[in-house]
């Protein structure tokens, strides 16, 4: 551990991973982390307690994101761009044994003679779409953007209705209104019921929600705070900064916002603030959201601190993740097996995820390269692997 | 002409220099991209900007115009601006 200058007594030994044969496909759970020099790949046993790691993969590149087709089990991409060349997307039919770069990425239409256009700096998030939509794909990018692959991510075509409308394009702010590392839109979301409805993040600029196939969309922003002092009725004002469908309830949704832990329960449109019910002293501010894969009333987050100038790290060097039982009513915190103090790293918000076990199983990438599990749903934390590059992503699959 | 590829971008062209036809740097750049199916955005954004990090050279004199004339005599270097931590 870096940072960590003790651990609790209860810390579990942590299976040290061995190195996999690339394209083996054995079963129980993948575990798929980009970081900011490459991506690596986790296979997990059934019991999830022998780790085979299987990487570096792109050394060297920034990997926003890496995702498998939950559709095939079979078709992965991989979301990349280097310090000083341009984004692109990397695509393997084989588990990573070997990739082909995309043949048009992710990139925003040109710019008609004398205005100026965008350009994608990178593919930030990556979705397959609908089980009734294979080789659909949606890519989120820095600064904001919405794409389309019907392809299985070969090609990439941009959504104009979001990227060049007259009214996204305010809400969406200039590079200058973003976050350190760029604006992005983020957490595209499809419906399980409905391929057409879709929602979306984007940080600066809201929630949104098309019940058309993204061709024309809403903003869901009521009951959202925003930073004090400006208008909340403004989409440019909001920062999600993750948005969760529940798979076993499609109408009710979390988000981790910058300003606060919400629910929203559809029909409605009102978002409702359970990070109130936080203890004051964590408060609700964080990156990741997480939902339990069969329980609508289970999500965790990791708080982090928001307060002053944004330190962006634990809260006192303390990690911890909290989880709610009851939709947000009260708040658990979780952190046997965590560093007790002086570990100041934080959780991005695609770092942290869940399997489809039972019990549940919840990991986290954190920024200073330590990927962290838990067998039992936050109950109990040990440590998978330690000085990988900093942590952009961690997402799950299951490969049988 | 011979084209000078950058180390960052061998893993499309396998070597350090390589050929390349057409009458402006633009030109040379789709020539390479037909060869080599990417290299090019991976160097110029979709507005036809070159990348931050990216620099062209004629005959060792810089260029920021992809109209830049160029002739079967001339040579192109690519070169990867040394930056960052």
């Amino acid at each position: 551990m870096a940072s960590a200058s003790k651990k609790k007594k209860s810390v579990r030994k942590a299976a040290q991973p061995k190195r996999a044969a690339r394209g083996k496909r054995d079963g129980g759970t993948l575990l798929l982390v980009a970081t900011r020099k490459g991506a690596w790949l986790y296979r997990g046993d059934a019991a999830r307690r022998k780790w085979q790691s299987d990487g570096p993969h792109f050394l060297g590149h920034i990997i926003s994101h890496v995702m498998l087709d939950p559709r095939d089990r079979r078709t992965l991409l991989a979301a990349a761009k280097t310090g000083h060349l341009g984004p692109t997307v990397f695509r393997s039919t084989d588990f990573g044994r070997t990739w082909k770069e995309a043949a048009k990425p992710p990139a925003f239409a040109k710019a008609p003679e004398g205005q100026k256009g965008r350009a994608v700096d990178h593919t930030f998030w990556l979705t397959p779409a609908h089980a009734n939509e294979p080789e659909v794909w949606y890519a989120g990018t820095s600064p904001q953007g919405l794409f389309r692959s019907e392809d299985g991510g070969i090609t990439w075509e941009p959504f104009s209705t979001i990227n060049d409308d007259p009214q996204y394009r305010i809400w969406m702010g200039s590079v200058q209104d973003g976050t350190p590392d760029g604006p992005k839109l983020h957490s595209i979301i499809i419906d399980p019921r409905n391929p057409a409805h879709l929602y979306f993040g984007m940080s600066g600029g809201g929630v949104h929600e098309s019940l058309d196939a993204g061709r024309t969309w809403t903003p869901l922003l009521q009951g959202l705070d925003v930073v004090e002092g400006f208008d909340r009725s403004t989409a440019s004002f909001h920062d999600p900064h993750c948005i969760r469908l529940c798979p076993s309830n499609p109408d009710r949704l979390y988000q981790q916002n910058h300003c606060g832990i919400y629910r929203l329960d559809r029909p409605s449109n009102e978002w409702v603030r359970i990070g109130k019910a936080m203890p004051k002293k964590v408060g609700d501010v964080g990156f990741p959201m997480v939902v339990h894969p069969r329980d609508d009333k289970a999500v965790w987050v990791f708080p982090m601190d928001g307060q002053t100038v944004w330190p962006r790290t634990t809260i006192e060097g303390k990690p911890c993740v909290y989880g709610t039982r009851n939709g947000g009513k009260t708040w658990q915190r979780l952190d046997a097996g965590l560093p007790e103090n002086q570990a100041w790293w934080t959780v991005k918000r695609q770092a942290m995820t869940a399997d489809a076990h039972d019990p549940v199983g919840l990991y986290f990438g954190t920024t200073s390269g330590e990927l962290w599990m838990s067998r039992d749903e936050g109950r109990q934390w040990g440590i998978l692997a330690r000085h990988l590059p900093e942590i952009y992503a961690v997402e799950t699959a299951q490969t049988q | 002409m011979k084209v000078l590829i950058p180390g960052p971008l061998r893993s499309y062209t396998s070597v350090r220099e390589v050929d390349a036809d057409g009458e402006t740097l633009g030109a040379v750049l789709a020539d390479l991209d037909q060869r080599y199916p990417g290299l090019r955005f991976r160097m110029i954004d979709e507005q036809d900007k070159m990348r931050p990090h990216i620099r062209f050279f004629v005959n060792g004199e810089q260029t920021f115009d992809l109209a830049h004339p160029l002739g079967p005599a001339d040579s192109v270097q690519i070169v990867q601006a040394l930056s960052g931590g």
